[in-house]
C-alpha cells in the first residue's frame, strides 16, 4: 500500500470488474426476460401460412361420425388440443370456456391420444365449451399438424390456412393480446 | 394431508435458515457466544425440516398422489416402482428440493464436523450456509413449489420424462448436486475470511477436503451424465458441449483451479486472494449453471419448461450472491498478506500455470455458451457454437497443461532448478514420443489424434510413476494419502487421454439399410441382422432387434438395440444395444423402418441400423472415475484432521 499507484489501479480493476459482471446480469436479464418467447428457437410451426393439414377425425361424442379439414372451411375457427391426461389443459380450461363463450369464433377441441370414457368424463365434470371435438385415439393426425403435446392452440382461417399457433395453456393476456387482434386483422382483410 | 405437512416442513425451514443466517453473522460480530451459538442446532434442524419434506415428496410419488400437481405430471400409474423414487427429482420443483435437500446436507456435515474450529469460523461459515439456503428455500416456496395441490385430483398423471427412466438418471442428479451444492462449503469459508480481513492457514487446511469431496463428487456426476447420453441419446457421442453440459463444467474446471490453488495456500501462503477468488467462482459458477438449466434462458436438449418469473428470481438471488461476495472480495482481499515468497521456477509457478490454464478454459467455455445469448441480444442474428469452436479451445488449452502435469509434483516449492525435473522426466519424454511414433504409424485410421493420445497419456502417466518412484526410493519418506490422491487424479487423466482422443481417432461409423437375416462386416466384426419383435415393458411397447455380433466368424454377442414408444406421451427413446470391453465398444442403434409408411408389416422388413465400434470409449469414464477418487483419497489425508495448533502459524488482523 505504499505505492500511489496500487490503490489506484485496484480502484480501475473494481470498475472493470463492476461493468464487466453489470454486463453480464443486463445480458441475463434479457435472455430471462426473452426466455418465454415462442420464437426464442426460431423454430415457429412450419404450418403457419401453410394450409391446414387435411383430416377426417371421428367425433368424440358420435364415433361413426366423420369430420374432414374441408367441412371446417368457411369461417375461421380455433383448435384446441387437449387430453383428460393432461393436467395443464384443466388450468387452461376455464379461461377457454369464457372465450368460447363470447362466441367470438368458432373453437374446435381436439382429444389427442385419451380414452373415450375419460374424454368424455372431463368434459362433463369440466363443462364443454367446443362445438365440436375430434378424437384422435392414436395421434396419427397430431403428427400431420406438429402437434407435440397438450395443450395446443391453433388459429385456422376460412380458407383453411393456419394463422397462429400457440405451444402451452393460453391465458386472458395470450387471447387478448395475440389471438383476438389476428382474428381481428383477418375479419378486416376479407 | 401429508403434502400439507411437507409443505409446512419447508416453511419451517425457511424460518430457521432466516435465523441461521442472521443471528450467528451478528454473533460473530460483536462478539456475542450465544448468538453464535444458534448456529450449529439451526443447520441440524433445518437439515430435519428439508429431509421431511423431501421424504413426504417421495412418499407422494410412491403411493401415486395424484392431487398433488409436481405428482401428476411426471409420473403415472404405470411407472416402475424404482423410478417414483427418482421421479421426485424428475422436474424443476422437485431437482430445486433436492438441490435444498443437499445444501441443508452438506451444512449439516460442516456443523457437525467443525467442532474444533474458533466459534466465530464456526457461527460465520454457517451463516453463509444460511443465506444460501434462504434464497433456495424461498425460491422453492414462492415460485416452485413442489407440494401445490391439483384439485380435484386427477385419476391418471402424466408420465416421467422417458429420457429419465433410466438407471444412470437415478443417480446422476444426486452426484452433480452433491458437487454442485458442496463448492458452498469453500464458499462459506472464503467469505467468512473475507468477512474477518484474514486468512488462517489451519481453516483452509479444514477446507480443503470439502473442496475435493465436492469436486470429485461433480467429476462423477458429469461422468455419469455423459455415459448415459453415449447409451441412451443414441448418437454414440459422449459430450455434446450443450449449454447444460457446459454448465456442470464450467464449476468443474474452477473446482479443479481451486484444489491446487488451495495446496499452494495451504502450504505456502502464496495465493490467498487468488483462493479466495476461485472459491467465490467455483460456487457462483454452480449458481450460474443451476440459472441457466432452471430459466430456459439457453436452449438445449434438456429442454425444460421456461418461466420469466422463476428466471428473474434465481437472477435477483445469483446477482446478491455473486456481486455481495465479489464486492467484499474487493474491498477485503487487498488486506491479505502475502506468502512466502517464490523464484519463476518453482512448483508456485507451475500450479499458477495450472490455474490460468484451467480458468482460461473456463472463460471459454463460459464464453461460448453465452455468445448465441449475446448475439440475440445485440441482434446479430441467431448464432449457436458448437463442437469446433470448444474441442479447438479446449485441445488448445489442455496440451499445455498436460505437458506441465508431470513437472508439478518433482519440482520443489519455492525455488527449484529447472534442470532437475528436466533431468528426471527426460527419458520418460522420449519413451512417450516413441510410443507416440509407433502408435502414429500402426494406426489403422486417424493417425495424429492416435499419435497425441498415446503420447500425451504415456507422458501424463510415466511422469506421474516418476514421481512415485521418487517418493518410494527416498528414506524415510512417507506417502500420503494426498499424493495417493493427486497420483490417481492425474493417472485418471492419462486413462481419460486414451478414451478421448482414441475413441475419436479409431471411431467408425456406418449406417446401414439391414433386411433380416443379412450379414454385414463392419472392421473386425460381421454383424447380422435378426430382425425386430414388438415387445412390451412396463409403460412402453418396444421394438426389440436383435443383432448378432461376430467376430473371426464366431459369435461374440447378441445386441438388443431397442425403441420404446412409451405408452402416456407417445414418445420414442432409443436403446442402444452396447458390447463393451475394456478396449472397446460394439455399439448398435436401431434407426427407422425402412418399408413404406402404411406398410402394416413394415417392422418386419429392414431397418436402418446404426453401428458404432468404439475402441476405449469406456477409459473416459474411468479416467474421470479414478479423478474422482483421487479427489475421495485426498480428502482422507489425517493431516486435515489434526488439531489445530493453538498458536497462530501465518495470520494478521486486519
Amino acid at each position: 500500500m505504499n505505492a500511489p499507484s496500487a490503490p489506484r489501479r485496484s480502484r480501475v480493476g473494481l470498475v472493470i470488474g463492476a461493468v464487466v459482471f453489470l454486463g453480464f446480469l443486463a445480458l441475463m436479464f434479457y435472455g430471462v426476460q426473452h426466455s418465454d418467447r415462442a420464437d426464442r428457437e426460431a423454430l415457429p410451426s412450419p404450418l403457419i401460412g401453410k394450409p391446414a393439414p387435411e383430416f377426417a377425425l371421428p367425433l368424440l361424442h358420435e364415433a361413426g361420425h366423420m369430420v374432414t379439414s374441408k367441412e371446417l372451411l368457411g369461417t375461421p375457427y380455433v383448435l384446441n388440443v387437449w387430453g383428460s391426461w393432461c393436467p395443464e389443459c384443466r388450468v387452461e380450461h376455464p379461461v377457454l370456456t369464457r372465450f368460447a363463450l363470447t362466441k367470438r369464433v368458432r373453437v374446435i377441441g381436439y382429444n389427442l391420444k385419451d380414452e373415450p370414457e375419460d374424454a368424455l368424463r372431463w368434459l362433463e365434470q369440466f363443462g364443454n365449451p367446443y362445438m365440436l371435438v375430434l378424437a384422435d385415439r392414436d395421434g396419427r393426425a397430431a403428427i400431420d399438424w406438429g402437434i407435440y403435446g397438450a395443450p395446443e392452440t391453433f388459429l385456422v382461417d376460412a380458407r383453411g390456412i393456419v394463422r397462429w399457433k400457440h405451444v402451452g395453456a393460453v391465458d386472458d393476456a395470450i387471447i387478448d393480446g395475440e389471438l383476438v387482434p389476428l382474428l381481428d386483422q383477418l375479419e378486416a382483410g376479407q | 394431508m401429508l403434502p400439507e405437512i411437507g409443505q409446512v416442513a419447508l416453511v419451517l425451514a425457511l424460518l430457521v435458515s432466516l435465523l441461521q443466517a442472521t443471528l450467528p453473522l451478528a454473533g460473530a460480530q460483536r462478539g456475542r457466544t450465544s448468538w453464535m451459538s444458534v448456529a450449529r442446532p439451526a443447520a441440524f434442524a433445518q437439515l430435519l425440516l428439508v429431509l421431511c419434506a423431501f421424504l413426504v415428496l417421495t412418499v407422494s410419488f410412491v403411493m401415486q398422489d395424484f392431487s398433488v400437481r409436481y405428482v401428476a405430471e411426471n409420473s403415472n400409474s404405470l411407472l416402475p416402482v424404482i423410478y417414483r423414487y427418482t421421479a421426485v427429482w424428475g422436474s424443476h420443483e422437485g431437482s430445486l428440493l433436492l438441490w435444498a435437500l443437499i445444501l441443508a446436507g452438506w451444512t449439516g456435515a460442516v456443523a457437525e464436523f467443525s467442532r474444533k474450529l474458533p466459534d466465530e469460523v464456526v457461527a460465520r461459515v454457517l451463516g453463509v450456509m444460511g443465506l444460501v439456503s434462504v434464497g433456495f428455500l424461498s425460491f422453492l416456496i414462492f415460485t416452485s413449489n413442489p407440494f401445490a395441490r391439483l384439485l380435484p385430483a386427477v385419476a391418471e398423471g402424466r408420465d416421467l420424462n422417458p429420457l429419465l427412466q433410466d438407471p444412470g438418471m437415478i443417480i446422476h442428479p444426486p452426484m452433480l448436486y452433491l458437487g454442485y451444492v458442496g463448492f458452498v462449503v469453500p464458499f462459506a469459508f472464503a467469505v467468512a475470511a473475507l468477512i474477518d480481513g484474514r486468512m488462517d492457514a489451519r481453516w483452509l487446511r479444514w477446507t480443503r477436503p470439502w473442496t475435493n469431496v465436492a469436486w470429485g463428487f461433480l467429476t462423477l456426476g458429469i461422468a455419469i451424465g455423459s455415459w448415459w447420453a453415449y447409451y441412451e441419446l443414441g448418437w454414440g457421442g459422449w459430450w455434446f458441449w450443450d449449454p447444460v453440459e457446459n454448465a456442470s463444467f464450467m464449476p468443474w474446471l474452477v473446482g479443479a483451479a481451486l484444489l491446487h490453488s488451495q495446496a499452494v495456500t495451504e502450504k505456502r501462503g502464496s495465493f490467498r486472494g487468488w483462493t479466495v477468488l476461485l472459491a467465490i467462482a467455483a460456487f457462483s459458477l454452480s449458481l450460474l449453471g443451476t440459472f441457466l438449466v432452471r430459466s430456459g434462458v439457453l436452449t438445449s436438449v434438456h429442454a425444460f419448461a421456461a418461466d420469466p418469473a422463476r428466471g428473474l428470481f434465481i437472477l435477483i438471488f445469483l446477482a446478491i450472491v455473486v456481486g455481495g461476495s465479489l464486492l467484499l472480495y474487493a474491498l477485503r482481499a487487498p488486506r491479505f498478506e502475502e506468502g512466502a515468497p517464490f523464484a519463476a521456477s518453482s512448483r508456485e509457478t507451475l500450479l499458477l500455470a495450472n490455474n490460468l490454464l484451467l480458468v482460461s478454459a473456463c472463460g471459454m467455455v463460459l464464453l461460448g455458451t453465452l455468445y448465441p445469448l449475446l448475439a440475440d441480444a445485440l441482434d446479430l442474428g441467431k448464432i449457436s457454437v458448437g463442437p469446433p469452436y470448444f474441442g479447438f479451445l479446449f485441445v488448445l488449452l489442455m496440451t499445455p497443461l498436460v505437458l506441465l502435469l508431470p513437472f508439478g509434483p518433482l519440482t520443489r516449492w519455492q525455488r527449484e532448478q529447472p534442470s532437475k525435473p528436466l533431468a528426471m522426466l527426460a527419458p520418460w519424454a522420449i519413451l512417450a514420443l516413441v510410443l507416440g511414433a509407433v502408435a502414429y504409424f500402426t494406426a489403422p485410421q486417424g493417425p495424429l489424434k492416435t499419435a497425441a493420445g498415446v503420447a500425451g497419456s504415456a507422458w501424463a502417466l510415466l511422469g506421474t510413476a516418476r514421481f512415485v518412484w521418487t517418493r518410494f526410493k527416498g528414506n524415510g519418506r512417507r506417502f500420503t494419502p494426498e499424493m495417493l490422491g493427486m497420483t490417481l487424479a492425474h493417472t485418471g487423466i492419462a486413462v481419460f487421454l486414451v478414451g478421448a482422443l482414441l475413441v475419436e481417432a479409431q471411431n467408425t461409423q456406418r449406417e446401414l439399410p439391414l433386411a433380416p437375416g443379412q450379414t454385414v462386416e463392419v472392421g473386425k466384426y460381421a454383424f447380422r441382422f435378426e430382425g425386430v419383435e414388438e415387445t412390451q415393458g412396463p409403460n412402453y411397447v418396444s421394438d426389440l432387434g436383435h443383432v448378432q455380433v461376430l467376430r473371426d466368424g464366431k459369435p461374440v454377442t447378441l445386441l438388443h438395440p431397442e425403441k420404446r414408444a412409451y405408452a402416456s406421451g407417445g414418445q420414442v427413446m432409443t436403446e442402444a444395444g452396447i458390447h463393451s470391453g475394456v478396449f472397446g465398444d460394439v455399439y448398435v442403434a436401431l434407426g427407422e423402418p425402412l418399408g413404406a409408411a402404411d406398410d402394416p408389416d413394415r417392422a418386419n422388413g429392414a431397418w436402418a441400423v446404426r453401428v458404432h465400434i468404439k475402441p476405449f470409449v469406456r477409459w473416459i469414464w474411468l479416467g474421470a472415475a479414478l479423478m474422482a477418487l483421487g479427489g475421495f483419497v485426498t480428502a482422507l489425508d489425517r493431516r486435515f484432521r489434526a488439531k489445530p495448533v493453538q498458536a497462530a502459524t501465518t495470520e494478521q488482523r486486519a
